[in-house]
């Protein structure tokens, strides 16, 4: 039996995108560029990479893309977000003034606070415990669900998760702040595992994307 | 504090604005309309490289007043020049919190030998280069991140043509080198032999390129993205035309959309005057600002 690769887009409206396709197709996934509605179709998993997201918003007015994202995503196309990526999949976005007016993808139940570290020098790299088996609602720091590994994590002008709502995990803290989550098949991270040599995220949003029926 | 992270850190985010456009502005409100428009980032002047070029004069780092006011003013990141070699007001920057500092030709260089050792800083830089072995010097002194620097403030897109030519063709050209010819390549590139065998080896450069001086079209930010560019900056080409939020708003779809010519000519109507620049071969030797840099 042959099992069919993992057909993953990545939005290319800005940002770092290469990076994200080069570490994708390093794990057997087939990767395609998207930027408007259309190239959706047939997908198994999407990523919103890590770049400007008042530009990124800007960019997809007017093509559509942004609401039929959010429509897959609410039917269960497995999305990963990273950096400006969990900004658009927040349901609500603090300092977001510069948003305001165009769609997002706001499927995740948190809030996200935009540059809440401040200008590039308060930029840092971190690192953080990869929690991969966790269940929702218990307690990050007991159990038989031990972190499995710690991975280096780029935050670079990053944004903060300051709320999250019931039904999202945290997969992965720094400073008491959830970093990696999921609710559902939608991850985030607000740092930039698409920068670091270690394709753990990946391989965890493809394992939970493989998981989910075909789109 | 500099760590070993810090380099990751400082060329990460020029990957951040990757197929973007980076825009030059003088007032908080031309940073907020770039912003509006869909600018990745913003460059805070005192005068754009046309009035620089017009005026004449010494051109210094902008005052600090109203690089915070750009600051305060937008939530994308911000970027301010400092004089090639000028180390203080390099520090200044710094200290002011842009996020980016480019150590600019388009102003008066303050040494004429040497470049600011770039990589005793926090903050990342970002230096012009008309060739690999200039863009590989820069690099070597801590850039992370390449701008081509056509020739800034005259709306002719020649030399942009002419330096991403040069540099692509030139790491073209190493990447087909053999091993034992990339040590003579680093003689002749005048950068040091890691550097240079890294280059040949991935076929690229370790940071971000960028393609700047004389855009003024949709259609101008477009080629350079076909030939390679990583994004564009524009300076005087949109505070300098007749409509600058509708030509700024074209100048980033354009850029994203770099292969569908639909799209560019979509953009592309009705624009309103485009600024009236000088062609590159009236300007006499002095004035041309890319000789800039050493």
């Amino acid at each position: 039996m042959v099992i069919p690769a993992p057909v993953i887009g990545v939005v290319a409206l800005q940002g770092a995108v290469s990076e994200h396709m080069r570490t994708l197709t390093g794990l057997g996934a087939e990767v395609r560029r998207v930027t408007r509605p259309e190239h959706l179709a047939g997908l198994t998993g999407l990523v919103l990479p890590g770049g400007e997201s008042t530009a990124m918003v800007r960019l997809a007015a007017g093509t559509g893309l942004f609401p039929a994202l959010t429509d897959a995503a609410r039917a269960g196309l497995p999305v990963l977000g990273t950096c400006a990526g969990l900004i658009l999949l927040a349901r609500e976005v603090e300092d977001g003034a510069a948003l305001e007016g165009f769609a997002r993808v706001p499927v995740l139940d948190l809030t996200a606070r935009r540059n809440a570290y401040g200008a590039q020098r308060e930029s840092f790299t971190a690192r953080v415990a990869l929690r991969s088996r966790r269940a929702p609602g218990t307690d990050p720091d007991d159990g038989p669900d031990a972190p499995d590994r710690e991975i280096d994590a780029v935050f670079i002008r990053a944004p903060q998760v300051t709320r999250v709502g019931p039904g999202v995990e945290v997969l992965a803290a720094h400073a008491g702040c959830p970093v990696l989550v999921r609710q559902g098949a939608v991850m985030a991270a607000a740092f930039h595992p698409e920068l670091t040599a270690d394709p753990a995220v990946h391989r965890l949003f493809l394992t939970a994307a493989a998981a989910q029926p075909v789109h | 504090m500099t760590t070993v992270a810090q380099p990751l850190l400082n060329t990460g985010l020029a990957q951040m604005l990757k197929g973007g456009v980076i825009m030059d502005v003088v007032t908080p409100e031309q940073a907020r309309i770039a912003e509006a428009a869909g600018a990745v980032a913003v460059m805070a002047l005192e005068r754009v490289p046309a009035d620089i070029r017009a005026q004449g004069g010494v051109a210094r780092m902008s005052d600090p007043d109203l690089i915070a006011g750009i600051i305060d003013a937008v939530s994308i990141p911000v970027m301010a020049k400092a004089r090639i070699g000028h180390f203080v007001e390099a520090q200044v920057l710094q200290t002011l919190g842009v996020d980016y500092i480019d150590e600019s030709e388009v102003l008066s260089p303050a040494d004429f030998v040497n470049h600011i050792d770039k990589s005793g800083f926090e903050v990342p830089f970002v230096c012009g280069a008309t060739n690999l072995g200039e863009a590989l010097r820069r690099i070597t002194e801590g850039a992370s991140m390449i701008r081509s620097k056509g020739e800034a403030g005259t709306g002719d897109v020649s030399e942009a043509m002419r330096h991403i030519r040069t540099i692509t063709g030139e790491i073209r050209a190493l990447a087909a080198r053999s091993e034992d010819e990339l040590f003579v390549a680093a003689k002749e590139l005048q950068a040091p032999y890691e550097l240079v065998a890294r280059v040949a080896r991935e076929g690229a450069l370790p940071v971000v390129m960028f393609v700047a001086g004389g855009i003024a079209t949709p259609a101008d930010a477009a080629m350079m993205m076909q030939l390679g560019a990583d994004g564009v900056f524009v300076g005087s080409g949109i505070f300098k035309s007749g409509d600058p939020e509708k030509r700024a708003r074209a100048i980033v779809e354009a850029t994203t959309h770099y292969d569908d010519p639909d799209t560019i000519a979509r953009v592309s109507r009705g624009l309103g005057e485009a600024m009236v620049g000088i062609t590159v071969g009236e300007l006499p030797a002095p004035h041309r600002l890319a000789e800039r840099g050493w």
